[in-house]
């Protein structure tokens, strides 16, 4: 008991001499390390000034912006902005648009960059094998202007060789670019033009750390070379694969708008018009900068919240998954 | 893959069947570039009559030479040239000091600043207040604006940190032990062992800055200023609508399509001129980006 309270009595000494001991280490540590932070100064300004500092912009979803009061002065109107937004039938089918192109372009350019993966690696010759990955990983260089451009050329009704060999064929000339129909095939197709090649690259790194042992054991159980493919390398990057699929549909949010402003025009916004189009619309070109930026913050909250899942469920993945 | 490639009729004809698609995979990536190079080397009245389908249709440059003509043309090459050039050399100046420091375990605050930065990757402000925040900077149609707004992001601090972090220690404690500081640890050991990652980030901002257009449509008023890629889409998205430009080029050899062409390629050169190294860096680059977080 006696014991006990002296303990009590100096307990406060030995605490403010850790504090004290704390204290000194960090001086020290900051001092030893000053160079370091001095490194860090510029990227950090850097960080504040351009990705943070935006975020204060964030209010003016909930504000009714006026140019000469700024966006501090600005008064405040609530969810009002959100309220017209959900009233607004461009921007449900904005919303709609979003997740049917990116739906599509999971179930239809997902696989291709796996099936281009397994069949890089079923070839045996190095040159061949090199000379196929030099052309398909090319597309992925070219800038989104110049895929559009050439988009424009090869779909010209006039003169584009698609409307030419269909007019061989005794077909009508089609002006694709402005049929709402065709908007999404052209985007997901050249999309796959463009990225299935580069994307390829992520499996065939998984497929090169397969246990060649694997394959061995195989060619000596007499497996043929279709048996091999489907029956090991498949299923050894089968965790990649979830992995990738999982953060892609945490990014379903997220399609190319810089392509789709490009390609796209009034004649097509019924199915080409995504939540960032109109964000850059509305935003951008319209000033209605309250409205579009609300539309953003909706985008930016589900987009983090999908993320996030996603993260959780890869990491899962990547836990329970691997072999 | 095999050591011993031991194949049945059935694998050959695999074997086969598999290069073969490929082929077909290959010629769909690689035609398009082919048609348009073909058709800004045809004359464009072949164009027109829809007869060039892979090799050029009666030969000629005129388009090429109207594309030279076009003052702005050169402009905003040179353009581009200068915000790949200092764009680039920005963003290493941001990257890799920063990226050494993240990766010293010693450093107080570490996970704090870490978090910091990774944090951006999942949530900005977005276009809007984006926009308004490099407005309310004064820096709507600077040069200099776009190549600072634009100079730095989370990815390739991270990607580059996760390199030095691979680095052995003792490489640094012997430095450490000749009396070398950290900024020297950094220029005189780090650099020099990092250069394939260094590399990736270098040729990453470099593709970003000669193939990125958006910011600039958006950022840049005067034309003496934009880059190469918004006078592309200028030419290509603009003028191949407007009728009174192929009103225009009735009376000459060329025609709206070849013109297109020819800047197409124009712009495509000095990317195919680099894809070797490229390439080769960007393989690694994937991996590298993959290995941690």
């Amino acid at each position: 008991m006696e014991e006990k309270l002296a303990n009590m009595a100096s307990e406060p000494a030995p605490f403010v001499m850790r504090l004290r001991g704390a204290w000194r280490g960090l001086v020290k540590d900051l001092r030893r390390d000053y160079l370091l932070y001095l490194m860090l100064l510029p990227t950090l300004v850097w960080f504040i000034v351009f990705l943070y500092m935006p975020m204060g912009g964030l209010q003016l979803a909930f504000k009714q912006y006026s140019a000469w009061k700024g966006i501090d002065g600005s008064p405040w109107v609530g969810f009002a902005h959100f309220v017209s937004l959900f009233q607004s039938d461009q921007f449900l089918r904005a919303i709609g648009n979003t997740l049917i192109i990116s739906g599509y372009s999971i179930l239809l350019a997902f696989p291709v960059p796996i099936l281009l993966a397994l069949m890089i690696n079923e070839v045996q010759s190095q040159g061949y094998r090199k000379a196929v990955q030099t052309i398909v990983y090319l597309p992925h260089f070219i800038s989104v202007v110049i895929v559009a451009g050439i988009v424009v050329a090869f779909l010209s009704p006039t003169t584009g060789v698609i409307n030419n060999v269909l007019e061989i064929f005794g077909f009508d000339r089609v002006y694709f670019l402005t049929r709402p129909e065709w908007f999404r095939s052209i985007f997901i197709g050249s999309g796959i033009w463009k990225e299935a090649g580069f994307d390829s690259i992520v499996f065939l790194a998984a497929i090169m750390s397969i246990n060649p042992a694997l394959y061995e054991s195989a060619q000596v159980d007499g497996a043929s070379r279709w048996q091999m493919m489907t029956r090991i390398t498949l299923p050894c990057i089968v965790p990649t694969i979830a992995v990738l699929l999982v953060i892609r549909l945490g990014r379903v949010l997220e399609v190319g708008f810089e392509y789709i402003i490009l390609l796209y025009q009034p004649s097509t916004f019924q199915t080409a018009d995504v939540i960032s189009t109109y964000i850059y619309r509305q935003g951008l070109q319209g000033a209605r900068y309250d409205l579009a930026t609300a539309a953003g913050v909706f985008n930016a909250v589900v987009a983090l919240v999908l993320v996030l899942i996603a993260n959780r469920l890869s990491r899962r993945i990547t836990r329970t998954g691997v072999f | 893959m095999l050591a011993t490639p031991f194949f049945t009729r059935s694998d050959r004809i695999f074997g086969r069947v598999n290069a073969i698609l490929l082929a077909v995979f290959a010629i769909l990536a690689i035609y398009p570039v082919i048609y348009v190079l073909s058709v800004s080397m045809s004359s464009g009245e072949a164009v027109t009559a829809g007869r060039v389908f892979l090799l050029p249709v009666n030969l000629d440059f005129s388009a090429y030479s109207r594309v030279f003509e076009d003052k702005l043309f050169w402009t905003s090459y040179a353009n581009t040239f200068f915000y790949t050039v200092f764009g680039t050399v920005a963003s290493l100046f941001f990257i890799i000091p920063s990226a050494y420091a993240l990766s010293k375990h010693r450093l107080r605050g570490r996970r704090l600043i870490g978090f910091f930065i990774a944090f951006t990757m999942w949530f900005q402000a977005g276009m809007i207040p984006f926009y308004l925040n490099i407005s309310n900077l004064g820096l709507i149609d600077s040069r200099w604006g776009i190549v600072i707004a634009f100079a730095c992001n989370a990815f390739n601090i991270i990607l580059m940190r996760n390199y030095f972090e691979s680095i052995s220690q003792s490489f640094e404690e012997a430095a450490r032990m000749d009396g070398a500081n950290d900024l020297q640890i950094l220029w005189k050991v780090y650099i020099p062992l990092s250069k394939p990652a260094i590399a990736t980030v270098t040729l990453l901002c470099v593709i970003a800055r000669w193939n990125g257009y958006f910011w600039s449509m958006v950022l840049l008023r005067h034309e003496d200023k934009i880059p190469l890629q918004v006078y592309l889409k200028k030419m290509i998205v603009e003028v191949n609508l407007s009728e009174e430009f192929s009103g225009a080029v009735m009376a000459h050899s060329y025609s709206v399509e070849t013109i297109v062409g020819a800047i197409i390629v124009m712009s495509i050169i000095p990317v195919l001129l680099v894809y070797p190294v490229v390439q080769k860096y960007f393989t690694k680059g994937v991996m590298l980006g993959g290995v941690k977080e």
